[in-house]
């Protein structure tokens, strides 16, 4: 039987949408669901007050000032590292065997289970660095978690600024940093966002790595110093979730709500920068 | 007087011997074309005037390059200053993504050559001195890939010229423009040598013969020939010289 092109172009077509549909569902539900039911836990206490009646009651305070710390303490070890082993990588390495094992390391530590990393931040950081349960020592895990993200993304960046840039400028007499900086750098940033966009996600979002090296069970105040031990969300709802017996669901979706809304809305800050830079890159 | 030097050059991509035992005089303010068939070694030439050479892998130079007397091979060469005296048109026109402005001022910001007071007039010298002035002063902040193939061609001739070259390579600087915008080019040129050094690499026997004041033959890394364009082209010495230039082969 010849293939008729007008059926197989309705059958790739429905499976194609099918596919697309069957993906977003699963979000829309989840968006839906959470939101249905932790809106009504959100109120101005929620957010600002410690909880209390062992975590029944009361707000999130602390979990939520713990996961910022946290974000921001993993992008200021993982983002000048990442970038910069990037930039090394992909513009001064010379491509060798080694090279390409490196290359190929670092993308698969990407696939490597968190409770791994988890194990490996209480090893290093926690026990022989001596940083105890601290925000310093849960950031250098999540750090080294988010790491082969940004290597990743940031060099796809890099190498898909155009070879010609790179030659122009060398020819004009500009040097290789020089070059790097004006003329490769500049086009590559929306793509390095991305990188660090999900680098967000990732650390804000985690359980694993942060349970045995920052979070705390309960923790009625704020951290003083990057050597307290801190709240975190992800921790923390999965204490109210499975640890803590009669919480309200409202309180358990609450929370989630303000983890997705946090991760949310740093995104959105890091997606408008994107675009900013995005306008500049024409080629 | 000589500006460019080379003596028993040889260069390896590999083990594949690009340029054979190359010695030639290139003489200041003038025009030469290398000419030959595709892979002779004419781009290579080029490239390794500039020390362009370097940023492909695996390669190996050897003899002399003597720019202004000074032997650019030397392991001590500054190759900042080397390409700021020697500057690059490529094949495709390939300004950078940026505004016309920001194309010509790429440089010198980052040479810091000159003040930003002067940016305005230095836009206007280089634009004017390739032709450009005119259809671009209005243009200013217009995307430099909004332009025409030529005049994207132009503006890269004139990034150039704030950095103070006293050499232009060209790199078949027309293979990607229609004959008329090829003219103009052309045309560009003989107004450009006054003040430059310029050496083409071209396909275009034409061109070479309209164009050049000297003329090199390349076949397979060798230069078969090279000498005033008239003589190459009406009173070849080679044989192989004269069969490529009466387009017997190529």
């Amino acid at each position: 039987m010849k293939p008729n092109p007008y059926r197989t172009e309705r059958i790739a077509f429905t499976l194609l949408l099918i596919s697309t549909v069957v993906i977003i569902l699963p979000v829309f539900f989840i968006v839906f669901i959470i939101i249905q039911k932790g809106f009504s836990a959100i109120s101005w206490e929620f957010l600002t007050s410690i909880p209390k009646m062992g975590m029944r009651e009361g707000g999130i305070f602390p979990a939520i000032v713990g996961t910022l710390y946290l974000v921001l303490g993993t992008l200021i070890f993982a983002l000048p590292l990442g970038v910069f082993s990037a930039i090394y990588l992909t513009e001064y390495a010379q491509d060798n065997l080694l090279t390409r094992l490196i290359k190929l390391a670092i993308i698969n530590l990407a696939g490597v289970p968190s409770v791994v990393y988890g194990l490996f931040g209480l090893g290093i950081f926690v026990i022989f660095l001596k940083l105890g349960a601290s925000i310093l020592a849960g950031s250098l895990t999540l750090g080294v978690m988010v790491l082969p993200i940004i290597i990743t993304t940031s060099k796809e960046a890099l190498d898909s600024v155009p070879k010609s840039f790179r030659e122009v400028s060398l020819s004009l007499g500009v040097s290789k940093w020089q070059t790097i900086r004006y003329s490769v750098l500049p086009h590559a940033l929306p793509g390095i966002l991305t990188g660090i966009i999900l680098a967000i996600s990732r650390a804000a979002g985690e359980t694993a790595p942060i349970l045995f090296t920052v979070a705390a069970f309960y923790l009625p105040k704020l951290p003083h110093s990057v050597f307290d031990q801190a709240m975190a969300l992800p921790y923390h709802l999965y204490v109210i979730s499975t640890q803590v017996p009669n919480v309200e669901v409202k309180i358990r979706y609450g929370t989630a709500l303000v983890l997705m809304m946090i991760v949310l809305s740093l995104n959105l800050a890091a997606i408008i920068l994107r675009s900013q830079f995005r306008k500049r890159k024409k080629w | 007087m000589i500006i460019i030097e080379t003596q028993r050059l040889n260069f390896f991509y590999g083990n594949f011997h690009a340029l054979k035992d190359i010695t030639i005089s290139i003489s200041e303010k003038s025009i030469t074309a290398l000419i030959g068939p595709s892979g002779c070694g004419k781009s290579t030439f080029l490239k390794a005037l500039n020390r362009m050479t370097d940023l492909i892998e695996g390669t190996k130079i050897s003899g002399h390059i003597l720019i202004n007397r000074e032997n650019v091979l030397d392991g001590k060469t500054d190759l900042v200053s080397l390409r700021k005296k020697v500057g690059m048109v490529f094949q495709r026109p390939n300004p950078f993504p940026l505004s016309v402005r920001e194309n010509i001022l790429f440089g010198p910001k980052i040479h810091q050559i000159v003040k930003p007071n002067e940016y305005e007039s230095l836009i206007e010298n280089s634009l004017r001195a390739v032709l450009l002035w005119n259809d671009l002063k209005d243009r200013l902040d217009a995307n430099a890939l909004k332009l025409s193939l030529e005049q994207q061609q132009r503006l890269c001739i004139a990034r150039l010229l704030p950095v103070k070259p006293d050499v232009l390579l060209m790199d078949e600087p027309c293979s990607t423009l229609d004959p008329i915008s090829t003219e103009r080019i052309e045309e560009l040129m003989r107004v450009l040598k006054e003040n430059y050094t310029i050496i083409i690499v071209t396909h275009n026997m034409q061109q070479a013969a309209r164009v050049s004041d000297d003329t090199g033959f390349m076949l397979l890394g060798e230069l078969i020939e090279f000498g005033k364009t008239p003589n190459i082209f009406t009173n070849p010495r080679h044989q192989k010289t004269n069969d490529y230039v009466t387009g017997r082969f190529g």
